[in-house]
């Protein structure tokens, strides 16, 4: 037989085997045709049967693409999720190989990497202007599956190659060159060691949220936090048959199905999860979490489509440059060029633009990236605010912004200039005062003086006394548990050796705590709320944006109206303003109460209005986690589109000189952590929280490996640099007013 | 002289430990579903986490205390007629026969067998260099240890001190630390046995190793 039939009926065969593996016993009368035909054409051209073989070879073909294109019509999201996991798939480095006229690889070879599921390479695209050619650079970082080589983990990146795209899209910055991330990851690899899974992937949402050069993300298989730890992007495109949701089906089927570790879905759950979840790229597209969609061959691209990477040369090229033109100022030049890079059939290799950028259009290329994501998802949850009174905060923060404006950085900045003059002043006048009236003060020294009151001398020398404040103090609030009429037993009993607690004393007096070894039982939000601030200080705000169900998830609205009628509360998010030793602060308070504090639209947006509260009144940042299980995994991409947003708003918040601080509580994990709350320079916890970025069971089925007892604990933390400090139950207040006085210093909010 | 055989037989004769499970407080104590005469599981797991088998509970104040199994073996004895009592602290409610396994059969002839000379104070130990040398090259029981003879050296914050052994002449028949670890006070550096016992150790230890057959 000749060589090149052979060959084409290998790759005859492995289009098969594709067909079968993606389908997953489905469309069966189809495979078995495809089968049938191709052995039977196999079997007559062994025996050379044939009059002419390349005629019927091409008929097969013919009938392989006929096929292709009729099954492509019927992919179901899990047919999606599988084609995206598939060896076949096209890599990062297949497009690097065909998207881009050279590149180098620079964050490591193959193995031979600090993590070789995340790869960085220096590219470079030649276009054209006339006769004259020109090569413009780029950094390429994506995350590489490798046609399923075993070192590449899947590209599931660990912490560190998390660490490495940070670094380099720092270097990117320095360069001025844009940034291409490719997204292929089914999520990111659940470890704590340093720098740890979550915190990492926060410091790079962080980092992409303020980074200055123009930076364009290509969805292909958009796991979690794996994918936003370098999705943040002025342009997001997403291929066609590629997912981006924030668990992987399997995940969420375990979750919904309540399955123990060990148990399996069911194959029709894990379909059904799919479908509910609107992880496609037409979902997305139409959420708007995304801007464009780069449309593949039928049943997904595969390494021999040259087509498609052409075309997704041109459109990564054009989503650079409309970045790149969409910072200018001059809008009728900027209409005209998007205009015509909107044009199909244009091609872009012979239409160069600069991607160079002037400090000014850095500045608005950020500003313009951040509004982009603040303005995200804002219908997916119920605001039920009367229209009347949304247009009173309106009014207020129009009238209110430049007031604060002029208060804090024109009447505050003098007022201080004026206090140091007179400040220098006084000191002078003490100096001279004190030398006038010498004599006098030495004469006064040597009358005989009065015996000096008792009372104030024990005062003086005295350490406590039986009246103090301390022994009489009450707290404002105390957990209905207190109520409870039996013994507690401590869960470290057995380590330390710790007796029985009486519940009334345990959940009053004690505040939760151990009395032994100091173990904190979890307590109720509204401990913290009335117990840790001022009383009668807490004014509440935003209660009416209420969580909703924004996919029409099955039976979720039941779930959803299940918690807020058992915590009376809306959401899993209480934002208020709220004074400590009346420093006033704004506080946002994830509650473990509701559904797990799991983090969807509703909260997201509670949360972006309090920074944006807290920057307008200059006032400090306090989120409060009193318990966060993750994105709320009901709500699919509208909730982890939190992740990057809310991240954002937290940026913006630090940059204009806030104080923003985090304290977990409880058991804090996945999409929060690895986002906006993970990129506070101002960690602590309460003692026997859990910190960490997924569960013990979570890792155990990512990784195989089995985590010790206590893996996640605050000290655990402590060690490993994701906190600064652990805080005792009872402490909270004075510790918050300390940390607020010796972090934000004596103006708190400013610089 | 150390008798193998006799040794052995009397470990033989009785292979287990019995454990007694008493109250650890007052209480009323509940059997979980467990009879008499039944295996059961002691804490399990890499590092211990998952508890052994439920074997009761106990009451007080309504706070039910589950009481868990510390050892694997048999539950030889199981004071059912106490099901629903009130019982004192150091009540005994079970007893667990633990069949001894290869390693603490081997553990309990050493102890009798060696001399154990321990760690004065916590800190890294190493031989001193001669005897490291010894140590190295032919193996630790080449080396002969006599009362008063500097042996040790005892390393700790950059303080090192010589230690001198005391105790009954002999070889070093096991070392139980390695100069990379700190080892705790009172805790064994080394076993030395008499030369003319080395033989019948090596005896018993191999006869251990191979007639010693561990249950389920």
């Amino acid at each position: 037989m000749d060589n090149s039939i052979e060959k084409r009926i290998q790759s005859l065969s492995e289009r098969l085997n594709y067909i079968r593996d993606i389908f997953d016993n489905k469309h069966t009368e189809d495979v078995n045709l495809l089968q049938g035909r191709l052995a039977t054409f196999s079997e007559r051209a062994e025996a050379g049967s044939f009059a002419d073989p390349f005629v019927e070879l091409k008929s097969l073909e013919d009938l392989f693409g006929y096929v292709e294109q009729r099954l492509d019509e019927s992919v179901t999201p899990m047919d999606k999720v599988r084609i995206v996991r598939h060896p076949q798939r096209i890599c990062l480095r297949d497009i690097l190989e065909n998207v881009y006229d050279n590149f180098t690889e620079v964050g490591g070879q193959d193995e031979h990497s600090l993590d070789p599921s995340m790869l960085i390479a220096r590219a470079v695209i030649t276009r054209r202007r006339g006769k004259k050619s020109y090569v413009q650079s780029v950094m390429v970082i994506g995350q590489e599956k490798g046609h399923g080589e075993d070192f590449r983990n899947g590209g599931s990146v660990k912490p560190w190659g998390n660490a490495k795209a940070q670094q380099y899209m720092k270097v990117a910055e320095t360069e001025g060159i844009p940034i291409h991330a490719y997204i292929f990851t089914p999520g990111s690899y659940p470890v704590e060691d340093y720098p740890g899974a979550a915190q990492q992937i926060a410091r790079n949402i962080y980092s992409m949220a303020g980074l200055r050069v123009p930076i364009v993300s290509i969805i292909s298989e958009g796991g979690s936090g794996g994918a936003e730890a370098i999705g943040l992007a002025d342009k997001r495109l997403m291929l066609s048959h590629g997912y981006y949701s924030v668990i992987s089906p399997e995940g969420a089927a375990a979750i919904e199905g309540r399955l123990k570790s060990g148990q399996r879905a069911t194959p029709e759950l894990i379909e059904h999860c799919a479908s509910c979840q609107k992880i496609t790229a037409q979902d997305n597209l139409h959420f708007g979490y995304i801007d464009a969609v780069v449309q593949e061959p039928p049943l997904g691209a595969r390494p021999y489509h040259f087509d498609f990477f052409r075309q997704l040369r041109q459109e990564v090229v054009r989503a650079t440059d409309e970045v790149v033109i969409s910072t200018r100022l001059l809008p009728f030049f900027k209409g005209v060029a998007l205009r015509r890079r909107r044009r199909v059939d244009l091609d872009l290799d012979e239409l160069h633009i600069r991607w160079g950028l002037t400090s000014a259009a850095k500045d608005r290329l950020v500003e313009r990236r951040q509004q982009k994501f603040l303005k995200l998802s804002r219908n997916a949850c119920r605001d039920r605010r009367p229209w009347f009174s949304k247009a009173m905060a309106q009014v207020g923060n129009m009238l209110t912004a430049p007031y604060n404006r002029f208060k804090y950085d024109i009447y505050r900045r003098h007022q201080r200039k004026m206090e140091m003059f007179f400040d220098e002043i006084d000191n002078e006048w003490q100096l001279f005062k004190q030398r006038l009236f010498a004599p006098w003060y030495k004469l006064k020294r040597s009358l005989p003086r009065k015996a000096k009151n008792d009372d104030a001398s024990k005062e003086l020398t005295a350490l406590s006394t039986w009246t103090g404040d301390a022994r009489r103090r009450k707290w404002n609030y105390i957990s209905p548990r207190y109520k409870i009429d039996r013994t507690i037993t401590c869960p470290n009993a057995a380590q330390y050796g710790c007796l029985d607690l009486w519940g009334p004393d345990l959940f009053a007096e004690f505040a939760g705590v151990c009395s032994y070894c100091g173990y904190h039982f979890p307590m109720e939000p509204e401990w913290y709320v009335k117990n840790v601030f001022d009383e009668g200080s807490v004014f509440e705000f935003n209660s009416e944006i209420e969580a909703g169900n924004p996919l029409n998830f099955p039976d979720f609205d039941e779930r959803i109206a299940a918690a807020q009628k058992k915590t009376g509360s809306k959401s899993g998010c209480m934002t208020f303003e709220a004074r400590i030793n009346d420093i006033k602060v704004v506080v946002a308070m994830f509650m473990g109460t509701f559904r797990g504090g799991s983090v969807g639209a509703a909260e997201g947006q509670k949360f972006v209005e309090a920074a944006e509260i807290a920057m307008k009144n200059r006032y400090p940042l306090l989120a409060y986690v009193h318990g966060t299980a993750g994105i709320r995994i009901q709500e699919g991409t509208h909730g982890v589109i939190q992740m990057p947003r809310c991240t954002v708003a937290v940026r913006r918040y630090i940059e204009s000189g806030g104080l923003y601080m985090v304290l977990y509580d409880t058991n804090s994990f996945a999409g929060p952590v690895a986002s906006f709350l993970g990129c506070s320079p101002y960690q602590f916890a309460v003692r026997s929280s859990n910190i960490g970025f997924a569960g013990p069971g979570v890792i155990k089925e990512t990784t195989g490996m089995d985590v010790p007892p206590k893996y996640h604990r605050s000290y655990h933390a402590l060690s490993r640099g994701h906190i600064q400090g652990i805080w005792e139950r009872p402490q909270i207040r004075a510790n918050l007013k300390q940390a607020l006085l010796t972090i934000g210093g004596r103006n708190l909010y400013y610089r | 002289m150390l008798n193998v055989t006799e040794m052995l037989e009397e470990i033989k004769n009785s292979p287990y430990r019995e454990i007694e499970i008493c109250a650890p407080h007052t209480g009323r104590v509940n059997f979980a579903a467990i009879q008499q005469g039944s295996k059961v599981e002691g804490p399990h797991g890499l590092w211990k986490e998952k508890p052994g088998t439920l074997l009761c509970t106990l009451d007080r104040e309504r706070n039910p205390k589950p009481i868990a199994a510390v050892e694997k073996g048999e539950l030889c004895l199981l004071h059912s007629e106490l099901e629903g009592c009130f019982v004192e602290a150091g009540t005994r409610l079970a007893v667990i026969r633990h069949l001894l396994t290869r390693d603490e059969v081997q553990a309990a002839i050493l102890k009798k067998a060696l001399h154990l000379f321990t760690a004065p104070e916590r800190a890294k130990y190493y031989f001193v260099p001669e005897i490291d040398k010894k140590v190295r090259t032919s193996g630790s029981q080449s080396v002969t240890v006599k009362d008063g003879m500097e042996l040790f050296i005892m390393s700790r914050m950059k303080r090192e001190v010589p230690l001198v052994y005391t105790g009954p002449a002999g070889l070093i028949y096991a070392v139980y630390f390695t100069h990379t670890s700190n080892v705790d006070a009172e805790q064994p550096l080394i076993g030395v046995c008499p030369p003319d016992q080395l033989a019948a150790i090596q005896e018993v230890i191999m006869r251990v190793q191979t007639e010693w057959t561990e249950q389920g």
